[in-house]
Parts: C-alpha cells; structure tokens; sequence
C-alpha cells in the first residue's frame, strides 16, 4: 500500500545504486514473463467476455433493416414504459437488497457466534433452499401467499383480516420470493468474513470497558463491513437481471428489466433491440458497481488500515 | 398456443433434447411444436402415424416461437425440418424470409381456410381465446360477453387478461366496445386500447403463459379471465368450477412451417402433406381441444358426434368467434404491441 509514498522517498530515491539500472531491467523482464504466463486467462477473458459484450454492443447500433441507427435507444424515450420498467427494476433490486440486509445480518451473527456444530446445522437449513430450483421456490411462495393461499386463509381463519391481504401478484409479491432466493447470496459471503473476525480484538474492548452494544458497534460491526459489501453487491446485481420470480409473482404489474429483453427480443426481428436493452443495464450496473466500491469499498479499507 | 415465457417449455426442451436419438439416417426429421399435453396429443395425431406412413423417423424437440427459428436461420444452423407456430409469427416470419416455400402439388390445400394457405406456410391447428368465469363467485350468472367482463360494477370481482398476447387481448377489446364480431378486424387499434385503458385499473394479473392464466383460475386468484380454450377445457375436466363458451372467441390460428435451410427439405413437406390431411387433422381434437385447420376433418366422420360442439374449429363454433387475420398483425404487430405494453405497465 505504501510503496513509493513520499515518507519513503528520502531514503533510497536519490540514492540510486550502481545495479539500480540493471535490477529496473530484471523487474521489467519478470513482469513480461508474468504477462506471458497470464496470457492464456488474458485470452479467455477477452474470448468469452470482452468479444460478446463488444458483439452485444456493435448489434445495438443498428436497425431492422441493418442500417447504421440509435433507433434502439431512441425508444428508451419515445415510450414511457421503458423509464418505468427500469425503474422498477432498480427499486426492486434496492428494495431487496435492503430486505436481505435486515434479515441476512442478524442471521450470519448468530450463525458466526454458534458454537461450530450449531452453525454447521443451521448454515445447512440457509443452503438447502439455495439447492432447490428458483421456480420451484416461487411457486411454493404463490401458493402460501396468493388469495385463498396458507397465509390469507389462517389469518381469516383467525379472524385477523376480513379480506385477504394482496401479497401475491404484485410488488409485495416479487419482493417476499425475490427476497427468500437471494438471502444465501448475502449470508454467506458475510458469514464467512464474520468468522475470520479475531475473537481477541472483541475480549481486548470489553477487557477495556467497552459494553457489549459498543464492542459490537465500534468493533464487530466496522470488521463485519468487507464482507456485508460484498454480499450486498452480489445481491444487487443478481436482482437487477432477475427473471422467473417477477415474472410468476409480479401478476405482468410488475415488469423488470429482464422481462423487458424477452419481450422485445421477441418482438423485433433485429436482435438489436433487444442488445440496446442489455448495454443499458450494463452501463448502468457499472456505473453503480464504482459509485459502491467508493462509498462502501473506501469505507471498508480504512476500517482495515486503521487496524 | 404461441406462448413465450415457457419455463416449463424450456425445460421440456432440454428433456426432449436429451432423450432424442443422434441424428443418422436421411429420412429423420425433426419437428418442434408447442410441448406438453399439445405436443402429446400432435405426437398421437400427427406424428406417429406419418412416421409410420413413409417410412421415416421423426424426432421431436420444442419451441418458444418465431425467435427461435430467426435464431436457427441467421445463425445457419436450422436444426428443425418444421417447425409450429402462431399464424401472426408465420405471416411476420415469412415476410422476414426465414421459411422454405412450400410446394402445394405435395401438400393438399383443400379444406384449409385460404386465409391460412400461403406461399410459405400453412394452417395446423386453432386455439380459442374464450371468456371464463368461476361458477363458485357467480352461479351460472357470470359474464357472458367481453362487455359484461368490462363492466365492473354489474360484475365486481377479480380479473386477469393476458400480457403477452397484445393481439388476442386488443382483439377482446374490440369485441368489449361492442363491435360485432365480423366487424372487429382491420382492428382499430387505438380505439382497442383506449377500451384497455378502461379496464386496465381493474385487472388484477395479466398473464403471460397459459399455464399461468390456469393457475390463476384455478386457485381463485381471479373470478374471471381470458384464456385458451385448451386450458379452459383442462380445468373443467379436473372439475373445477367454471363455466366458458365459445360465444365472442377469438380463433387464432397456428401453423406450420420447413425453416429456410432445412436439411430435409423434400421428406418435410411429404411429412407436412400428411399432418394437414383430412385423415390425421380428425385425430387431433381425439386428444386436445384444439381444432383442426381442415374443415374436411369433420368429413371424415372420425370424430363423434358429441365432440363436435367441444371444438372450436367446428362450423357450428366458428360462426360464433372472432377469425385472428394473421396479414393484418404481420404489419401492425410491433408497433401495436409497443403500444399495448406501454399502456399496461404503466
């Protein structure tokens, strides 16, 4: 981190040795080979990623009749419902990612603070859905939530409600399955960052008077952060592309950006439309994805320096 | 039947594919339709008796529409000899050039509707879009016409139309209004979504396959809906409780096509001339509501009397439906289907 920071350059920056020249070469030499040996990963990378996003982007230019156009992104303005449908599909991904926070945190705690059999059982019962298929999974929750499903049915039985709660095919909807599909993708990356946090780090703040509710604040919490960030990414970025559960829970109210593609890659006979759909999202993911990295990513890196 | 979104399709697809025999022999074909109990009941009709007929084998895989077929035809790799689809993606399809022409010495167009006869493609089958009503929520009181499902205080309830299929939904539309049913195409289609507008407040799904608008109709998410007769039909065998009829239908016609390249081209169409025979097209409503394209199936005297009236394809059900043009949304699908989704999600 700290090579080449002006505290060091005093000592050996004007200093230079006779080999200085000979040991830039040697340096220069290592990283060709280095490059050399990376090359294949380099090769497969921009095989199998730089090459179809560079295809995807090329295909959005142009129009039905192959001609050089923006037609593909002019509709972006000319109908209303491509700004509501990638809209809905950022706040469904923020929402989510919220609701995976406020479930996700608390969950990995504890599982960190189980005693290792305990956690390896419960983690059991946050993977074991994980395994299961995303359709099958959504819907199980169509029918727990829809109208005369579990949840409406017991609430009337109990003499809660009077009229069912609309909790499927809508907004409510996609979030509660959205919601139970992405909460591993949180929990265990942020479990595993929980679990290499020192136990002593914790016993030396209460050992200095700190109450538990500050260990926790001041300690646990800012550690815990690399890994709740990475989580929250993951999360994030899966919902922005997400398809099955909007499409079965959202009742065609709720449209995301997913299901957009689907429809106009099917509509259009170029597959231009639909590409223009993708480099949007694309760009905007990453935009978003460096606009993370500097709010939680500088965060979290300080927490580590001041160590 | 022209239903995207098929997870279940897709999954289909991937089984079938894996069970299909390696390709060996120049009398294989390969024919793609919708999958499921459709596919099955084309598989019993269709398919078998045809392989046993000439000789040949046929292979069998599915399909999600007319993309997949683009996708096989620029890509140069047609892996389909024919392949089925809705009438307004062959119409579309073959202004796109992405079909074989088909030669009509080979295959015998009499007794299909001439609207379904072209250069490039020709009518398989008929799918009713049809009005359906729980008999639990409203007797046998329940709306009856696109006007009465339109009418939200004479019939308070939940509704579900679909989402996916702009033009079978503009096309109810129409018929809410109070067109008559030999008036509704050419379809004025702002007129048809002016009368969505109307109603859009009050559709509680919209749904997007037709697996989808049975569920819904099934577990009481909705009291009334639009959906596929096929459909319709499944849930009042299993006896749930719902009522529909033919009374303002819209007829929608599927088709079949030999994609542009298809290796097997000559064994296609002497295979296609069969499917669309008398003979093999009163197999199909044996097995499945959808009616057959040829009227002569009725000839035939294959299909018992008492059936008929379940067909929607039958004389006596056609004069009461709406007849889908297929040209008119070759060139008007894109824009009024745009329009249809920028008014719905909204």
């Amino acid at each position: 981190m700290s090579i080449g920071s002006a505290s060091l350059d005093p000592a050996c920056g004007p200093d230079r040795g006779l080999n200085a020249d000979a040991l830039r070469a040697d340096a220069r030499r290592e990283s060709r080979g280095l490059l050399a040996l990376l090359s294949p990963g380099l090769l497969l990378v921009f095989a199998v990623i730089i090459v179809p996003i560079g295809w995807l982007f090329w295909l959005s230019l142009f129009d039905e009749t192959g001609q050089l156009s923006a037609a593909n992104y002019a509709r972006f303005f000319e109908r209303a419902s491509y700004i509501k449908t990638f809209v809905t599909t950022f706040k469904v991904a923020f929402v989510v990612t919220g609701a995976c926070v406020l479930f996700g945190y608390p969950l990995a705690y504890m599982l960190s603070q189980l005693p290792r059999r305990a956690a390896s059982i419960c983690l059991i019962f946050v993977i074991l859905p994980f395994w299961t298929s995303v359709l099958v999974r959504t819907y199980a929750w169509l029918v727990i939530l829809q109208r005369k499903g579990l949840v409406n049915s017991w609430l009337i039985d109990l003499g809660v409600i009077s009229q069912p709660l609309p909790l499927a095919n809508n907004f409510a909807g996609v979030v509660i399955g959205m919601t139970h599909i992405m909460l591993p993708f949180l929990v265990l990356p942020l479990y595993a960052s929980m679990k290499t946090i020192d136990v002593d780090c914790l016993r030396a703040g209460m050992n200095l008077g700190a109450s538990p509710a500050a260990t926790f604040r001041q300690i646990f919490f800012p550690l815990s952060l690399p890994g709740l960030a990475s989580g929250v990414v993951i999360v994030f970025v899966l919902c922005l592309g997400f398809f099955v559960t909007p499409a079965l829970m959202g009742g065609g109210k709720v449209i995301m950006w997913a299901m957009r593609m689907e429809q106009t890659t099917s509509l259009y006979s170029n597959w231009g439309a639909g590409a223009a759909l993708g480099v949007v999202l694309l760009a905007v993911t990453l935009a978003l994805l460096g606009f993370f990295q500097w709010l939680l990513g500088a965060r979290a890196t300080g927490v580590w320096s001041q160590r | 039947m022209t239903k995207r979104l098929c997870i279940q399709g897709l999954a289909a697809a991937g089984l079938l594919a894996s069970v299909a025999v390696p390709a060996s022999a120049a009398d294989t074909i390969t024919v793609a339709s919708w999958g499921g109990t459709y596919q099955e009941a084309q598989t019993k009709a269709f398919f078998d008796p045809t392989a046993k007929d000439l000789g040949i084998t046929i292979k069998q895989d599915t399909t999600n529409g007319l993309d997949d077929v683009r996708l096989q035809v620029s890509g140069n790799a047609v892996k389909w000899d024919i392949t089925e689809l809705g009438a307004d993606e062959c119409a579309r399809g073959s202004k796109e050039g992405l079909f074989e022409k088909l030669d009509y010495n080979v295959i015998d167009k009499s007794g299909i509707n001439p609207k379904l006869v072209h250069d490039d493609w020709v009518g398989i089958s008929y799918t009713s879009v049809v009005l359906i009503y729980r008999t639990d929520v409203f007797g046998d009181k329940g709306p009856k016409t696109w006007a009465d499902f339109w009418d939200v205080e004479k019939f308070p309830g939940r509704r579900a139309l679909s989402g996916s299929q702009a033009t079978e939904t503009l096309s109810v539309a129409a018929l809410a209004k109070g067109i008559p049913i030999d008036k509704v195409y050419p379809v004025d289609i702002d007129g048809a979504l002016q009368s969505v507008d109307k109603v859009r407040g009050h559709i509680d799904a919209w749904w997007t396959s037709g697996a989808q608008a049975m569920q819904l109709v099934k577990d009481g998410e909705v009291d009334m809906a639009s959906i596929w007769n096929g459909r319709a039909g499944t849930l009042r065998k299993e006896g749930a409780p719902v009522s529909f009829s033919f009374d303002q239908g819209v007829l929608t016609a599927d088709c079949m096509v030999i994609p542009k390249g298809s290796k097997n081209k000559d064994v296609a169409m002497k295979a296609l001339a069969r499917f669309v025979s008398p003979d093999l097209q009163a197999n199909l409503p044996l097995y499945v509501d959808n009616g057959p394209a040829n009227e002569k199936a009725f000839e035939t005297g294959k299909i018992p009397q008492d059936r008929i009236k379940d067909i929607n394809s039958a004389p006596e059900n056609v004069k009461k439906q709406v007849l889908q043009d297929p040209a008119f949304w070759r060139d008007t699908l894109v824009e009024a289907t745009e329009k249809f989704n920028n008014l719905i999600q909204q």
